[in-house]
C-alpha cells in the first residue's frame, strides 16, 4: 500500500512541474523569436498577444487552466489526456493557420482581424509550450497504462516520435508538397507532372549520340557502375586478407578507415592534380602515346575514381564479414570428397557468398546515388541528382519546386535499393557458423583467382596511397596544382592566422570562423545524437510498448535519406514560420542529430541483445525506477556502443556536406562549405591545408573522446562499420 | 522525467543558440575574388573593431540570396561584383537608397551608376572584359579577337562561367548582344560552345583553370587575367579585336539588414582611397571608382581598349536580364 502512494505523491509532483513549465510558457516567456509585424504588447507571452487581437493564440492559453483543473480532478481519465491532447493540437493549428505574409484560410482572417498582418516564428514560449504539453500527454498517457505506466519510458517514447515527427517526416512531407506548387503559388497536379517528366531528367541521347544524357540516367549510370567495381573491388580485398598468407592486414583494416575522417572534396582534388590536363599521369600518358593530353577525367571516370576510393572500404568491411563467417569445415569436406579447389570455390565459397555481395552492392550503390562531394568537383558536365538539386536550391535561378521533385525521385530509388536489400537477406538461410566445432581449415584460393585479386588489389593500394600522399604534401608546398613543391607555411598562415595585439588574442585567419562553428556544432551534436539514438535503442530492445514496430521502422527511414534530401527539406520546412530556424546554429545541430542518430540506436540495439535483462529486472526488483536502472546498469554496460556513438557523430558532423551546403549561413558557416568554396575558386592549396588540419583534429577529438569515455580499443569500431553507413 | 527534463534544458539551449544578432558585427556578402575579399573584411575588422561576417558568392548567386531572404534579410552590405544584378536588386528594392558623403570624390561612370539606380548602388571599380589565353599550350598564332575562339584548334579547349551565376559571363552575354545584335550573338554562342569544355559556376573560375594548363583559354574581365600573370602563371590576357563590354563594379547596402549602422560605416570607408587601393595588394588590378586611388600600373589602361557603349540601364534591367538568361538557357544551357 505504502509504496503505491508513495508513487501517487510523485506523480502528482511530476504533474505540477509540466504545468509549472507550461504556464511559464504561455504566461511569461516571449511567444515569438521576432516580434510580428503590429507592434509589440506591453507582455510579449502567448497571453499578451491573445489580449492584443491575436485570438488565435486562446485556445493555447485556455489549455493551462483547464489542464489544472482536470489534473487536480482525475489526471488518470480519459477527460485529462484529451485534453492534453487538444492542447497540443491547438498549438499546431495556431502555427499554420496564420503564416508571415497573413492567414492560410479566409475564414482565419474573417475571425480574427489581427490576422491580416501574419505572425513570425515561434519562439522561447511557443517551444517551452510544445515541450510541457508533449510531457503532460505522456504523463497522460503513461497514467492510462501505456509502456505498463512506466512515466519515464512513456515520456522518452512521446518525445522521440514528436521530434521525428517533426524533424524527418514534417520537413519530407512539406518537400514532397513542394514538387507540387506551380509558379503561382497554388498546388496542383499539373506543375509536378511536367517537372517530373522534364526531358532534362529521363531522355536517352548519350547512348545513341553526343548529347548528354537525363539526370536521373547519368546517376543510374554511376550508381551501377560504381557499385559493380566496389563490390568487386572490396571482394578482391576481403579475399586476399583472409584467404592468402597476406602480411599487412592490419595496415589494410586500418587504411579502410581512412575514408570516413577525409574531408568531402580533397580526394577529388587529389584526383584532378593527378588526373587533370596537366596532371602527372595525364601528361606522363600522353607524352607515351604522343597524343595530345585531355579533360578525360572530367565527368564520369573522374567521379567513379573517386567513388571508388571513398565506397570500396565499406563493400570491404561488409564482404570481409562475410568471408570470416563462412564454416571452413563445408569447404575442407568438399575437397575432403575430392572436390579441387576451384570447383569448392563455386560450388561451396561462392554461394555462401552471395547474400554478402548482394548486401554491398547495394550499399554501394546507394552511397554512389548520394554522394554529393565528388561529382560537383570532378563532374564537369556530367550532371547528377544531388549536384542537380544544389544548383536548384543555391544557384542563381533559384526554383524549389525543381528541387523538390528531383528530391523525391532520389530519394524514392533509394528507398527502392534499401527495400531490395532487407528483401534479398531475410529469404534464405545462410547460416554456417554453430555451435560445433569449426575447426577446419579454410580452402586456399585458386591460383587463377588469387593471381586475379592481387592485380586488382595491388593498382588499387598504389592509387589509394599516391592520392594521400598528395593530400598530405598538397598543403605545405606552394602549389600543387602547378607541381611547384617549393616547402611553404603560407597557406597554413591564410587560413589560420593569429595575432596577439593588444586587445588579446585575434583570429586573423580566413578559416577560423568556419573551424569555430564546426567544431562547436560537432561537439554539442554528438552527446544529443548518442543520447537519443542509444535513448531509441532501449526503447525499442526493452520496452514494450503499442507501435513498437512503427516506431522502429520509423527511426530507420530517417536513415534512408540521402543527405540532399534531408537539406532541401529542411529548407522548404523551416525557412517560414511557425518554425523559422534556417540560418541559425540549431538548424545545424538538429539535422546532424536526427541523420546519425539511426547510427547509435543500432550501435545500442546490438551492445543490448548481449546483455541478459536479469540484471535489469533484479535493479527494478530491489526498487529503482527505470531511469535509474539505465543509468546506473544498462550504460555502464554498453559503454562501447556508446563510444561508438560518439564517434561516428562526431566524426560526421565534421565532415558532412550534403545536408549541410544547404543549412549554411554567413554567420555559421561549416568547414566543409568553406573547403568548397576554395576548391570551386580554384585555390586547392587552401583546400587541402583545411582539409588536414580537419583531420588531425579529428583524430585528436577521438582521442579525447576515448579518455572521457574510458572505453576500449579503437579496434573495436569494425562493429559498426559493417554496418550501413547513412547515406552522405 | 529526468531525461525529459534533460530534453527541455536541451531545446532551451538550442534556442539560446539561435538568438538575435550581436552589437558590432557585419554581415558581408562579397562577390570579388576571395582574396581581396578576406583583406576588405579583415582591414575593416583591424579599423573599427567591427566583426565581420564574411561570404563569398558570384554576384548571381548572391542576387539569388537576397531574392530569397527577402522576407528576412540576413546580410548588411553586398560589396563587389558586376552591375547587372545589383542594378536587378535595386529595381526590385531589395536594396537600400544611400547618398554617401563620399559621391563627390568618385569618378563620373561611378556616379552615373549610382544616379541609373536611383542610389541603391555605386560604382567601386571598372574594369574591361577579354580574355587570357596560357602561352605554354597556344605557342602560334595566338586568338586576338572574338572570332578566333571559335576556331576548331581550340576544341574543348576554352572555359567560360555560366551566366545565370556568374556576372562575369552575363556581361559577355550582354557584350555580344550589343557588338552582334541578339541573333548574332546566340549564334555565335552556339558555335563557341562547340568548344566550351565546361561552363563554371564562379567567373573567375576559367582564368585560374587556363593558369594550371587545366583549360587553354578562359574568358574572364581583363584585370583577372593579369593578376594570374602577375602572380606568375603564363597567362597572356587579350582585348578583343571587335571591341568588347566593361563592368562597374558596385556596391549596395541591403534592404533591412540587421546591422545598419555598421553597413553605413563600411560602404563609406570602401569608397576611401585607402580601402579601395587594398585591391592591387590582393592582386586585384581593377581601376578604382576614387579620383584620389592611384590607379594600379598593372590595371589594363581602359582609354587604350576599344570599349563599347555599354547600356547598364537596359541590360541590367529585370526584364532583359531574365529574357536573355532564360534565351540562352534554352538555346545553350540545356542543350548539353
Amino acid at each position: 500500500m505504502r509504496p503505491d502512494a508513495r508513487s501517487t505523491a510523485l506523480a502528482s509532483r511530476e504533474r505540477l512541474a509540466w504545468l509549472a513549465l507550461l504556464a511559464l510558457a504561455v504566461l511569461v516567456l516571449p511567444w515569438y523569436r521576432v516580434a510580428p509585424p503590429g507592434g509589440e504588447p506591453l507582455l510579449p507571452s502567448a497571453l499578451g498577444h491573445a489580449a492584443a487581437g491575436r485570438g488565435w493564440l486562446w485556445p493555447v492559453v485556455a489549455a493551462l487552466p483547464l489542464l489544472a483543473l482536470a489534473g487536480a480532478r482525475a489526471p488518470g481519465g480519459r477527460g485529462f489526456l484529451a485534453l492534453a491532447l487538444a492542447g497540443l493540437a491547438a498549438l499546431v493549428v495556431q502555427g499554420f493557420a496564420v503564416g508571415l505574409r497573413g492567414p492560410a484560410a479566409g475564414w482565419v482572417g474573417a475571425l480574427f482581424p489581427a490576422a491580416a498582418a501574419g505572425q513570425t516564428g515561434l519562439g522561447w514560449g511557443g517551444f517551452t509550450a510544445g515541450v510541457a504539453l508533449l510531457g503532460l500527454v505522456a504523463h497522460g498517457l503513461a497514467l492510462r497504462g501505456f509502456c505498463r505506466g512506466d512515466r519515464f519510458a512513456a515520456s522518452a517514447v512521446v518525445f522521440i516520435v514528436a521530434l521525428l515527427t517533426l524533424f524527418v517526416f514534417f520537413p519530407i512531407l512539406r518537400l514532397a508538397l513542394a514538387a507540387f506548387v506551380g509558379p503561382d503559388g497554388a498546388i496542383a497536379f499539373g506543375p509536378f507532372l511536367s517537372r517530373f517528366l522534364a526531358p532534362e531528367i529521363w531522355r536517352l541521347d548519350c547512348f545513341s549520340g553526343p548529347r548528354r544524357c537525363g539526370v536521373v540516367i547519368n546517376s543510374l549510370v554511376l550508381g551501377l557502375l560504381c557499385a559493380t567495381l566496389c563490390t568487386a573491388l572490396g571482394l578482391a580485398l576481403a579475399l586476399v586478407v583472409a584467404r592468402t598468407p597476406f602480411r599487412f592486414k592490419q595496415t589494410l583494416r586500418a587504411l579502410s578507415i581512412l575514408p570516413i575522417i577525409t574531408p568531402p572534396f580533397v580526394v577529388g582534388v587529389a584526383i584532378v592534380v593527378l588526373f587533370g590536363r596537366t596532371g602527372l599521369v595525364t601528361v606522363w600518358g600522353a607524352e607515351l602515346l604522343d597524343i595530345r593530353p585531355t579533360r578525360w577525367v572530367y565527368g564520369l571516370p573522374g567521379i567513379l575514381m573517386a567513388q571508388l576510393l571513398a565506397f570500396t572500404p565499406i563493400t570491404f568491411l561488409v564482404l570481409l564479414g562475410t568471408v570470416e563467417a563462412i564454416n571452413p569445415t563445408l569447404e575442407e569436406a568438399s575437397q575432403t570428397l575430392g572436390a579441387g579447389p576451384v570447383r569448392t570455390f563455386r560450388k561451396i565459397t561462392w554461394p555462401l557468398l552471395r547474400p554478402g555481395i548482394a548486401a554491398a552492392f547495394l550499399l554501394a550503390f546507394i552511397e554512389s546515388l548520394a554522394d554529393f562531394g565528388n561529382p560537383i568537383v570532378l563532374g564537369g558536365g556530367y550532371e547528377v541528382l544531388s549536384t542537380k538539386i544544389f544548383f536548384a536550391v543555391v544557384g542563381a535561378r533559384y526554383d524549389l519546386g525543381n528541387a523538390a521533385t528531383l528530391a523525391m525521385i532520389l530519394l524514392t530509388l533509394t528507398l527502392v535499393a534499401f527495400w531490395l536489400q532487407t528483401r534479398w537477406l531475410g529469404r534464405k538461410s545462410y547460416v554456417t557458423v554453430t555451435g560445433r566445432s569449426d575447426a577446419g581449415l579454410a580452402a586456399s584460393l585458386p591460383a587463377g583467382l588469387k593471381g586475379a585479386a592481387w592485380a586488382v588489389v595491388a593498382p588499387f593500394i598504389a592509387f589509394t596511397v599516391a592520392v594521400y600522399a598528395i593530400v598530405l604534401i598538397g598543403g605545405f608546398v606552394h602549389d600543387i596544382g602547378r607541381w611547384d613543391l617549393t616547402p611553404t607555411f603560407a597557406h597554413l598562415r591564410t587560413a589560420f592566422a593569429v595575432e596577439i595585439g593588444a586587445e588579446g588574442l585575434r583570429l586573423y585567419g580566413s578559416a577560423w570562423n568556419s573551424m569555430q562553428t564546426t567544431l562547436a556544432v560537432s561537439a554539442i551534436a554528438a552527446p544529443l545524437t548518442t543520447l537519443v539514438g542509444i535513448l531509441t535503442a532501449w526503447l525499442v530492445a526493452r520496452q514494450d510498448f503499442a507501435g513498437r514496430r512503427s516506431f522502429e521502422f520509423g527511426t530507420m527511414l530517417s536513415f534512408a535519406i540521402p543527405g540532399t534530401v534531408v537539406g532541401v527539406s529542411y529548407v522548404a520546412a523551416f525557412n517560414v514560420p511557425p518554425i523559422d530556424i534556417t540560418g541559425t546554429a540549431a538548424i545545424l545541430v538538429i539535422c546532424f542529430v536526427f541523420r546519425n542518430m539511426p547510427v547509435g540506436m543500432r550501435a545500442g540495439m546490438a551492445a543490448l541483445a548481449q546483455i541478459d535483462r536479469s540484471m535489469e529486472e533484479a535493479s527494478q526488483t530491489m526498487g529503482a525506477g527505470s531511469a535509474r536502472t539505465l543509468r546506473r546498469v544498462v550504460l555502464p554496460l554498453i559503454k562501447p556502443a556508446v563510444f561508438t556513438a560518439l564517434v561516428y557523430s562526431f566524426v560526421t558532423a565534421m565532415t558532412a556536406v550534403s545536408a549541410v551546403i544547404f543549412l549554411v549561413s554567413a554567420r555559421h558557416n561549416m568547414a566543409t562549405a568553406y573547403i568548397m568554396g576554395r576548391v570551386e575558386a580554384g585555390e586547392y592549396a587552401l583546400a587541402i591545408t583545411y582539409s588536414t588540419v580537419l583531420m588531425i583534429v579529428m583524430i585528436l577529438c577521438i582521442a579525447l573522446i576515448q579518455l572521457l569515455v574510458g572505453a576500449r580499443r579503437l579496434g573495436r569500431r569494425r562493429e559498426f562499420q559493417g554496418q550501413a553507413l547513412p547515406a552522405e | 522525467m529526468r531525461t525529459s527534463k534533460l530534453m527541455s534544458a536541451t531545446l532551451a539551449g538550442l534556442l539560446g543558440l539561435t538568438a538575435a544578432a550581436q552589437a558590432n558585427e557585419l554581415v558581408l556578402y562579397c562577390s570579388v575574388q576571395e582574396e581581396w575579399c578576406r583583406l576588405m573584411a579583415e582591414s575593416f575588422q583591424r579599423e573599427t573593431g567591427i566583426n565581420v561576417l564574411m561570404t563569398r558568392r558570384s554576384s548571381g548567386e548572391t542576387y539569388a540570396q537576397l531574392k530569397a531572404e527577402a522576407g528576412q534579410p540576413r546580410g548588411d552590405v553586398w560589396w563587389g561584383g558586376t552591375g547587372d544584378p545589383h542594378l536587378q536588386a535595386a529595381q526590385e528594392g531589395l536594396t537600400l537608397e544611400y547618398r554617401s558623403p563620399m559621391l563627390a570624390e568618385l569618378q563620373d561612370w561611378a556616379v552615373q551608376q549610382a544616379e541609373t539606380s536611383g542610389f541603391r548602388t555605386v560604382g567601386i571599380y571598372a574594369g574591361a572584359l577579354g580574355f587570357g589565353y596560357n602561352s605554354t599550350r597556344v605557342t602560334e598564332n595566338p586568338p586576338a579577337c572574338w572570332a578566333d575562339l571559335l576556331d576548331p584548334r581550340f576544341d574543348d579547349d576554352v572555359q567560360v562561367a555560366n551566366p545565370n551565376s556568374s556576372g562575369t559571363a552575363y556581361t559577355l552575354l550582354a557584350t555580344l548582344v550589343q557588338l552582334m545584335g541578339e541573333d548574332a550573338a546566340f549564334d555565335y554562342l552556339v558555335k563557341l560552345d562547340a568548344n566550351v569544355s565546361q561552363y563554371t559556376q564562379s567567373g573567375g573560375a576559367p582564368i585560374r583553370n587556363a593558369a594550371t594548363g587545366e583549360t587553354a583559354i578562359g574568358i574572364v574581365f581583363m584585370h583577372d587575367a593579369v593578376a594570374q600573370a602577375v602572380q606568375g602563371a603564363p597567362i597572356v590576357p587579350v582585348a578583343p579585336c571587335e571591341g568588347t563590354g566593361y563592368e562597374i563594379g558596385s556596391m549596395s547596402i541591403i534592404a533591412g539588414g540587421p546591422n545598419p549602422d555598421s553597413a553605413k560605416r563600411f560602404y563609406d570607408w570602401a569608397l576611401t582611397p585607402a580601402a579601395q587601393a587594398l585591391g592591387a595588394q590582393a592582386n586585384s588590378f581593377q581601376v578604382p571608382s576614387n579620383k584620389g586611388t592611384p590607379v594600379p600600373p598593372e590595371s589594363p589602361a581602359l582609354d587604350q581598349i576599344r570599349l563599347i557603349d555599354y547600356d547598364f540601364a537596359t541590360y541590367g534591367s529585370s526584364a532583359t536580364r531574365t529574357r536573355l538568361l532564360a534565351r540562352w538557357d534554352a538555346e545553350i544551357g540545356s542543350r548539353r
